[in-house]
């Protein structure tokens, strides 16, 4: 196979965004409530997110995740208020 | 002393750039002028606000998107330069996002939109923008957000208050600083900060929605009034 090909292979990133240990998430409470009234007794802590999907081109998959890791980085995510996971899936 | 020259920013999605032209125009008869996104250029320019709204939807996060506005890299060089700027709630938002103001603005602590009148407490008077009113004045100013929760790390929060960077907290009729008036769930009950500089300015409430009795209150102008004072000191 061409490098050239090998540069054009399909990847999914998934970044899962994530509010940071310590910042407030009145979402996640919200949540938190809801599964306490449908007897869900055990449930704790619960942190409401995003994931976000990004279909690139890249060459191997460590090229993927710097793609993603630079995409949350400038826009995906704000490093004040959230933490970042990248992960990424060959599709092609 | 020269006209001083204002610019108020239009993003696609920002709603209060209208409030701000005519409280600037007509409640402090200053020379103002709608600045489009796009523009490139802001030097002939004394000072700019960003209003409020939802700019770009507020997609993934309010400001996130707005950053990256072609009008975003000519203001952070007017920033730079040391002019004035006030980011009033969506305007706010942008400033932390392009981090020309530290810190992050989170989904208010009711998970509601606040909508409401809300009074602060002035604790910087050193700004452009407050340079008109006394640490302690209490200022009645409408609200209307629903991420309005300011949100800094603790240490950070610190050197915000070392420095002199709280601009303004929420707080009772009576001017207590209080969890009660806290109703966001802001840290230290914070409505307004400014940078190191204190020329940057972002503020949760609406100064220019409470600037004539006729529409509820007129504590705005006299927040606004401090850009006058300031380019009276400045000229003198």
């Amino acid at each position: 196979m061409s490098e050239q090909s090998e540069a054009g292979r399909r990847w999914i990133i998934e970044a899962e965004i994530m509010p940071k240990q310590g910042v407030n998430d009145p979402q996640g409470d919200a949540v938190m409530s809801g599964l306490k009234s449908l007897s869900f007794d055990g449930a704790r802590r619960v942190r409401v997110g995003k994931l976000i999907r990004v279909e690139v081109s890249a060459s191997s998959e460590d090229d993927a995740l710097d793609q993603g890791t630079r995409m949350c980085e400038r826009l995906l995510a704000n490093p004040v208020i959230e933490e970042f996971v990248v992960s990424a899936a060959r599709i092609g | 002393m020269a006209q001083l020259r204002t610019g108020v920013i239009s993003f696609p999605g920002s709603n209060g750039d209208h409030d701000a032209l005519s409280a600037l125009e007509h409640d402090l008869s200053v020379e103002v002028r709608r600045v489009d996104y796009r523009e490139t250029d802001l030097t002939e320019l004394d000072a700019v606000v960003l209003p409020g709204g939802f700019s770009y939807g507020d997609a993934l996060r309010c400001g996130a998107i707005t950053r990256f506005s072609p009008v975003m890299e000519p203001l952070r060089s007017f920033a730079e330069a040391g002019k004035p700027v006030l980011g009033i709630c969506n305007g706010f938002q942008i400033l932390c996002e392009a981090h020309l103001l530290p810190g992050a603005l989170l989904r208010n602590r009711t998970l509601k939109f606040h909508c409401f009148w809300t009074t602060i407490r002035i604790e910087q008077p050193a700004t452009p923008w407050t340079s008109s009113l006394a640490a302690g004045d209490v200022l009645r100013l409408p609200v209307a957000h629903g991420e309005g929760a300011y949100y800094i790390e603790e240490h950070r929060l610190a050197d915000l208050e070392r420095n002199g960077q709280i601009v303004a907290r929420y707080c009772t009729d009576d001017g207590t600083v209080s969890d009660e008036a806290n109703r966001n769930g802001s840290v230290a009950n914070i409505a307004a900060i400014c940078n190191e500089q204190r020329n940057v300015v972002g503020i949760m409430p609406h100064p220019e929605r409470a600037t004539n009795e006729l529409i509820g209150g007129s504590d705005g102008s006299r927040l606004l009034r401090g850009i006058l004072q300031d380019a009276l000191a400045s000229a003198t």
